[in-house]
């Protein structure tokens, strides 16, 4: 459980996509979520899929582990559909069933499939990001691409600095939870039965401890960081330079051939219900 | 040269109140020296630790680091440069998730280039023996380990001195030993000024000199070797003998031959010289 948690879902190989630098990664996994919403048929969520496809294999991760990450979401993905099916306005024309105010219109059964088979895409897509990029160089990625707001006072070096000790402190806190678990149930502390609210009220005597620890910990790394000469973003260089190489250029030339093509497909091949024109 | 001065220092965590946790202490360190500083819990050591690098600034008195003035906050950076301290928890001192990168934190704050930070991580890791790992994960690390780690990190800014305090408290003998073992070879073969502060007696007796502290003052100030022979005093600040000393303190009261070994492998010499003779 603890390696999950540190590495987030990073999965450690060296691959294309690995090896790509982490901002490229950030924008091309914007990039592909606006071609994800461009795409107003069919055709054109093939295409993103087709590149998904090919954005996996080039990263030598498992489809299955890529595909583990919709399981989170599945839930949601089936509330959203079930409510899209029944209460989604379709034409007249077009209903299959009806009782009450619920009405099934063959519109709302494509467009529930066409949201269910977007957020799949969208999920699938970014957990390539986790996927193959580690914590650090995703932060450093964040940070690096946050810089034009330090334009406007945004703390972008704190932020950053925030969340790589954070991540730092995760494994940290971990094994400082089950110590302190390990101690209250030595004391008798119970946090295996008991109703939904009982548990909850077991977990109150851990996290209190958790916390004064976490803050004098904060306390203690604050002044190590002052002693070693830490003065903020001010006067500070970096060890580690993130460089784009010629894989992102390929990932950008990739992105843009596949937002063109959603957008000549929409064009071309008309939006997601014209289908139903041809059946009905 | 004087590596350190204070003169007459007092520091109370709640001003006002005339608690001090250190209360009127002049000491002189010079540069190159390794001073032990023992005492009990409470005893105002990591106080006194903390003023010499400009953590807590003096309420009264003055604290001056090869000349500068802490009190001073135009010096606060040059102190800190030169005066590096290594903390008793080595899990709250990293701050990043890869050893290479926690031990450059200090190198980047001080503004080097690139290249200069890579230098400096490939030789404090060497000075520590931890150049195998590099690109590993502190928290995979053991305590000894990690430990050195935070010893690298303060060395990879250069300092002229080493404050260690308490940094081999949670350590098991073996990482105490490690610890030990990197710090002595910094003041033998660098010259590094090392204020080692402990509670372990063992560990003082590898210093130059060893100061006492009870109360927020300086009791006892001498080699090792002189303040372990004035045992009754010691006991009266709460602090007891060397294991090995105390056993052959005892040894020479039952009527054994033996005198004055600190340390185990002498006692143990002393103790097979003298039933030979007998």
């Amino acid at each position: 459980m603890l390696n999950d948690v540190i590495f987030g879902q990073y999965y450690p190989v060296r691959s294309f996509v690995h090896n790509m630098d982490p901002r490229a990664k950030i924008l091309f996994v914007i990039a592909y979520i606006v071609a994800i919403f461009l795409a107003d048929n069919f055709y054109a969520l093939a295409a993103v899929t087709l590149f998904l496809i090919v954005a996996v294999l080039a990263s030598r991760v498992p489809f299955g582990r890529v595909l583990r990450s919709v399981k989170m979401i599945l839930f949601l993905i089936i509330f959203t559909a079930i409510l899209n099916l029944f209460f989604y306005a379709g034409n007249e024309l077009h209903v299959i069933w009806q009782w009450k105010f619920i009405t099934l219109s063959w519109e709302a059964v494509i467009n529930t499939v066409f949201l269910a088979f977007r957020l799949f895409l969208l999920v699938m897509g970014t957990s390539v990001l986790t996927l193959t990029t580690a914590p650090v160089p995703l932060t450093d990625g964040i940070e690096s691409l946050l810089t034009p707001l330090k334009w406007i006072k945004f703390p972008v070096h704190e932020l950053a600095l925030i969340m790589s000790i954070a991540l730092r402190f995760i494994p940290t806190l971990m094994d400082e939870t089950n110590r302190i678990v390990a101690a209250q149930k030595a004391r008798g502390a119970n946090f295996e039965t008991g109703g939904l609210i009982k548990r909850a009220k077991a977990v109150v005597p851990v996290l209190i401890p958790l916390l004064v620890s976490a803050f004098r910990r904060a306390e203690d790394l604050g002044d190590a960081m002052d002693a070693r000469c830490y003065s903020g973003a001010k006067g500070r260089t970096k060890y580690k330079k993130l460089v784009f190489t010629w894989r992102d250029l390929v990932g950008a030339l990739l992105l843009a051939a596949l937002i063109a093509g959603v957008v000549l497909l929409n064009v071309y091949l008309g939006g997601k219900f014209a289908i139903l024109d041809a059946f009905l | 040269m004087e590596a350190v001065r204070l003169e007459n220092v007092k520091f109370a965590y709640r001003e006002g109140e005339g608690s001090y946790a250190v209360n009127g202490v002049t000491l002189s360190v010079e540069e190159g020296e390794f001073v032990a500083v023992l005492g009990r819990n409470g005893s105002g050591k990591s106080t006194l630790a903390k003023m010499i690098n400009a953590l807590l600034i003096p309420t009264e008195g003055r604290a001056i680091v090869f000349g500068l003035d802490t009190a001073d906050e135009k010096n606060t950076f040059e102190i800190r440069k030169s005066a590096g301290m290594v903390f008793q928890n080595p899990d709250n001192q990293t701050v990043a998730s890869i050893v290479e990168d926690d031990v450059a934190f200090g190198p980047e704050n001080i503004g080097l280039p690139r290249e200069e930070i890579g230098r400096r991580i490939g030789f404090a890791l060497d000075a520590v023996g931890m150049s195998a790992f590099r690109s590993a994960t502190p928290s995979r690390l053991s305590g000894g380990q990690k430990q050195r780690i935070a010893i690298a990190g303060v060395l990879a800014v250069l300092p002229k001195i080493m404050i260690l305090d308490e940094s081999t408290a949670m350590l098991d003998p073996k990482g105490r030993r490690e610890v030990m073992d990197v710090v002595k070879k910094l003041n033998k073969e660098r010259g590094m000024t090392v204020i080692f502060i402990t509670h372990f007696m063992d560990e003082a007796l590898e210093a130059d000199r060893a100061v006492v502290m009870h109360r927020g003052e300086t009791v006892m100030d001498g080699t090792p070797r002189e303040i372990f022979s004035r045992s009754d005093e010691l006991e009266m600040y709460g602090l007891a003998l060397p294991r090995a000393a105390y056993i052959s303190k005892k040894l020479a009261e039952g009527g054994m031959p033996v005198g004055g070994a600190f340390r185990a492998e002498d006692l143990a010499e002393e103790i097979c010289a003298s039933l030979q003779k007998a």
